[in-house]
């Protein structure tokens, strides 16, 4: 481990050394795409003087391993998970945040300022925060689904009308949660049950599916799907009869993040930005703009009441959300999670 | 010669049907661009406004140009190199080991030969950008090039390079009189895959390529756009793209057609 | 020899640097430990490999394997009477309908596959369609299952297959067909006795494109596939990027690496009896080398 860290603050060190003629105020943000409005970086530039540049990844997985490698050289502001975020930290890859130059803090809620994974908002500020659940025809699917058994033990008119998330935490969350077991659990006797109900809730799958499955809905070729709240939201937009419901066993609670990386030459500048973001006025025009509940509470008392009633999902208030279970970063765990999810999907 | 009518007759056939197999994926790609519905679900009516949105986006216009500059750069580096290579390689005895070596980019998985570049590249402090996913498209476009190349030199006979050296021609007159039209249809053959590959690849490109717009290529901007979805946009720009090649193929055949006697 | 050199120089002074000191870091990450948050740990280790011998990772390993091999066989079935066609055209008009065959290729991978999906799923145009002309009651099960990686595969690779054959099979001239028809040969003689062995090299070519890419490939088994079949490319890229644990990636990818040589050469051992028992050698026609 100290060999790593060493590793990583050498790589550090060097990438000071190289880019001392690094562009004045400049920063860099990578973000999935279309996960921010299109013109918020030109309206910072305007206000702050900032030059901001947008680079895209596509998965957390993808931007993690490009940083690990490259040490987050030539990026100034990363949008990841939460465990993900935790993950960097640990490994030196993402700096610490000075409160002072970022004020606009304050106007998160409560609850996301003590995050168990970060409490006090020291390396990551949450952007967007939600759950996962159960997103479904209401129109195709009666009774209604309550459990995530409806899911992994489904009625005989649901098999092969069922897609499910296949990233390892979400979709091992779905079956330890059903038994009741934590969703970052490393018992191995625990996990190992997980994954022999998940094994046998592959067969009356339509398929495993992490981006298109709420047009799967819309089409009406599944009518249950493993989501996240927000997405949700992109087939209740196309479909009212489309409905979203968290398991009565509780399930996990996402947020995403914002972070500075360690190897940032502008950490000031990325700070601003992140500031920026957490003003009421433009946090509430993110919420409208990607239809997912961010946990700024003046940005969210200022949405229009009307999004409540057309995506009822955005109502969880954060009460609600904190009873769900904080995705944490595994450490060695995560050898036993992939393990066993290489094992349900392949078998 | 009549008994070979009918083959070719069920050859054109057959070649045809191929055609059809390639296409209609592409002919749905392209009516999808204009379907009113940001869904793939349903026709829901005839729109351009995708096309509209299309040039207000200007980033998937940069990424489209970066794209086609990594792979016109890579496809030339890789076609030279590539070509050289497989001259020498047939040139002599066969030496497993360099048959290996010349094969393995080939064989790499994507993301094995991407983990390795980028922490290269990092090791030696290099800066990324355009330029770093050029050089490393060239790596295993080498060895495709080569490969294309060598199936054209096989049984090539060396006796008639020797003579028209012999007759006092240089190396170059040689390559060019003698050599290259013999190669010449393998070389554009690999020029064109090389190209093709380049064009598509996803995760080299992203872990090469530097922070930042500058260095996002088309492949980089869709798989970041599809978290929300494969929208009309994407296909709009794909249909741009298409039909714009197929403009070019029609122009250098009417070209070609008039330069011919 | 010296001649030879310097052709050679540029091509393997670049893969010297760019392929084999880079694999160097690889092959040195596969002896090592994941971190507990993912980096790595420098201490020598040979548990990665151990770990690699299981049965699971041996069962997707024959798997992959068995859908590459057979995505090879149709793309060559497909490829190889398309290129034949594609030489047996006029030569101004070959170029044309090559770059034709490469045309959709510079889409974009995942487009093409999200449009295969509309095409091939329950409630999709074929299905649609069938069902409307009362071929079909059911709609037939065309997606998410193997058939469909398959279908996502040969689709792809088809193309590269096309390209190697057709680079083999127009270096033909018309005159050694003409010579074995004059001899009595039959469509299928000539065929089996002067065009396939002269084509050998090109179908060799063609089949590793194919079968290399496609058990590298991650994307059609995810999405074609349902993920519910992952191949080898899965297991790697989910080892390297979701699980964060580099050293098993590696280890994995190097002995992917290794078999897959060791395959190679045995089928260049093979190709290289093949071509021996041809007899016929291909002599630069005067006529062209003027042109």
């Amino acid at each position: 481990m100290t060999k790593a860290m060493t590793k990583a603050a050498f790589i550090a060190v060097m990438m000071c050394g190289a880019s001392g003629a690094a562009f004045a105020d400049k920063i860099v943000i990578s973000n999935w795409d279309g996960y921010m409005p299109p013109e918020l970086l030109e309206n910072f530039t305007k206000e702050t003087g900032i030059e901001a540049e947008m680079s895209v990844h596509a998965t957390n997985e993808e931007i993690m391993g490009k940083v690990t490698a490259g040490g987050g050289k030539g990026y100034d502001v990363l949008f990841v998970s939460s465990p993900f975020a935790e993950a960097l930290k640990k490994l030196d890859l993402i700096a610490q945040l000075d409160p002072a130059k970022i004020p606009n803090l304050a106007n998160l809620y409560p609850e996301a300022q003590k995050l168990e994974y970060d409490p006090g908002n020291t390396f990551s500020v949450p952007y967007a925060w939600g759950t996962t659940g159960l997103c479904y025809r209401s129109d195709l699917v009666s009774p209604a689904p309550t459990s995530w058994m409806d899911m992994l033990k489904p009625a005989d008119a649901l098999k092969g009308k069922i897609t499910m998330l296949k990233t390892d935490r979400w979709l091992m969350a779905a079956g330890l949660k059903a038994l009741g077991y934590s969703v970052n659990s490393t018992n191995e006797e625990e996990v190992a049950k997980a994954k022999e109900l998940l094994s046998g809730a592959k067969k009356s799958l339509l398929a495993y599916d992490d981006t298109t499955f709420y047009s799967k809905l819309v089409s009406g070729e599944a009518s249950l799907v493993h989501a996240w709240d927000g997405w949700c939201n992109y087939g209740i937009a196309e479909n009212p009869a489309i409905k979203f419901v968290v398991p009565k066993e509780g399930s996990d609670m996402w947020v995403d993040t914002m972070t500075v990386t360690a190897a940032s030459q502008n950490k000031d500048a990325a700070m601003a930005f992140i500031n920026y973001v957490l003003r009421p006025d433009v946090h509430k025009w993110v919420a409208e703009n990607i239809l997912y509940k961010v946990p700024n509470q003046k940005a969210m008392e200022q949405l229009d009441k009307a999004m409540f009633e057309q995506y009822p999902n955005l109502a969880i208030t954060p009460a609600e959300l904190m009873k769900e279970e904080q995705l944490r970063d595994l450490g060695n765990g995560q050898k036993l999670y992939t393990q066993a999810v290489t094992e349900i999907t392949f078998q | 010669m009549m008994a070979r009518d009918p083959i070719r007759l069920w050859l054109n056939a057959h070649l045809g049907l191929v055609y059809v197999f390639l296409y209609v994926p592409i002919l749905v790609l392209i009516a999808l661009s204009f379907n009113k519905s940001g869904l793939p679900t349903a026709w829901t009516g005839f729109s351009t406004e995708w096309y509209g949105k299309l040039v207000a986006n200007p980033k998937i216009l940069s990424a489209a140009g970066n794209s086609l500059i990594v792979a016109v750069a890579s496809t030339i580096i890789s076609t030279v190199i590539g070509t050289l290579l497989a001259m020498g390689l047939e040139e002599g005895r066969s030496n497993p080991w360099l048959d290996a070596l010349v094969a393995a980019p080939m064989i790499i998985p994507d993301i094995v030969l991407a983990i390795a570049l980028l922490s290269f590249y990092t090791l030696l402090n290099m800066s990324l950008g355009l330029h770093s996913i050029v050089l490393s498209h060239a790596v295993f476009n080498i060895a495709f090039v080569c490969m294309v190349v060598r199936t054209r030199l096989k049984n090539f006979d060396r006796s008639i390079v020797e003579a028209s050296i012999d007759l006092g021609a240089s190396e170059l007159t040689t390559f060019r009189r003698v050599t290259l039209p013999v190669i010449a249809p393998g070389v554009v053959a690999a020029a064109l895959l090389s190209f093709t590959l380049s064009i598509d690849e996803f995760i080299i490109a992203y872990f090469t390529a530097g922070a930042g717009q500058g260095s996002t290529t088309f492949p980089m901007q869709i798989y970041a756009m599809i978290r929300f979805g494969v929208t009309p946009e994407i296909n709009a720009i794909a249909t741009i793209v298409i039909g714009f090649s197929f403009f070019l193929v029609l122009l250098s055949q009417r070209l070609n057609r008039e330069a011919a006697p | 020899m010296a001649r030879r050199t310097i052709l050679m120089a540029p091509g393997l002074g670049y893969l010297a640097l760019l392929l084999i000191v880079p694999c160097l870091i690889i092959f040195a990450y596969s002896l090592f430990e994941r971190g507990t948050y993912g980096g790595i740990v420098y201490d020598p280790t040979l548990e990665n490999y151990q770990r690699a011998a299981s049965s699971l990772f041996a069962r997707i390993f024959l798997d992959s394997v068995r859908i590459a091999a057979t995505a090879t066989i149709v793309a060559l079935l497909v490829g190889y009477p398309a290129a034949y066609a594609i030489a047996q055209q006029p030569r101004n008009r070959q170029m044309a309908l090559l770059v034709l065959v490469m045309l959709p290729f510079w889409s974009n991978y995942l487009i093409r596959t999200y449009a295969w999906i509309v095409l091939l799923n329950n409630q999709g145009l074929i299905n649609r369609t069938l069902q409307g002309a009362g071929v079909i009651e059911q709609p037939l099960p065309l997606l998410y299952n193997e058939f469909a990686i398959v279908l996502g595969l040969v689709y792809n690779y088809v193309p590269f297959v096309i390209l190697a054959l057709y680079s083999s099979i127009s270096r033909l001239g018309p005159e050694l067909r003409e010579a074995s028809f004059d001899l009595g040969g039959s469509a299928w003689t000539t065929f089996r006795r002067v065009t396939l062995p002269l084509t050998v090299p090109g179908i060799a070519a063609g089949a590793v494109f194919v079968f290399v890419l496609s058990i590298g490939n991650f994307v059609t088994p995810d999405l074609l596939g349902g993920g519910q079949r992952p191949m080898l490319g899965n297991l790697i890229y989910s080892q390297y990027l979701s699980a964060r644990d580099w050293p098993m990636g590696s280890a994995l990818g190097f002995i992917l690496v290794v078999i897959m040589l060791a395959l190679l050469f045995g089928q260049a051992i093979l190709s290289a009896r093949a071509s021996g028992e041809g007899e016929a050698r291909i002599v630069p026609q005067p006529a062209r080398v003027a042109a």
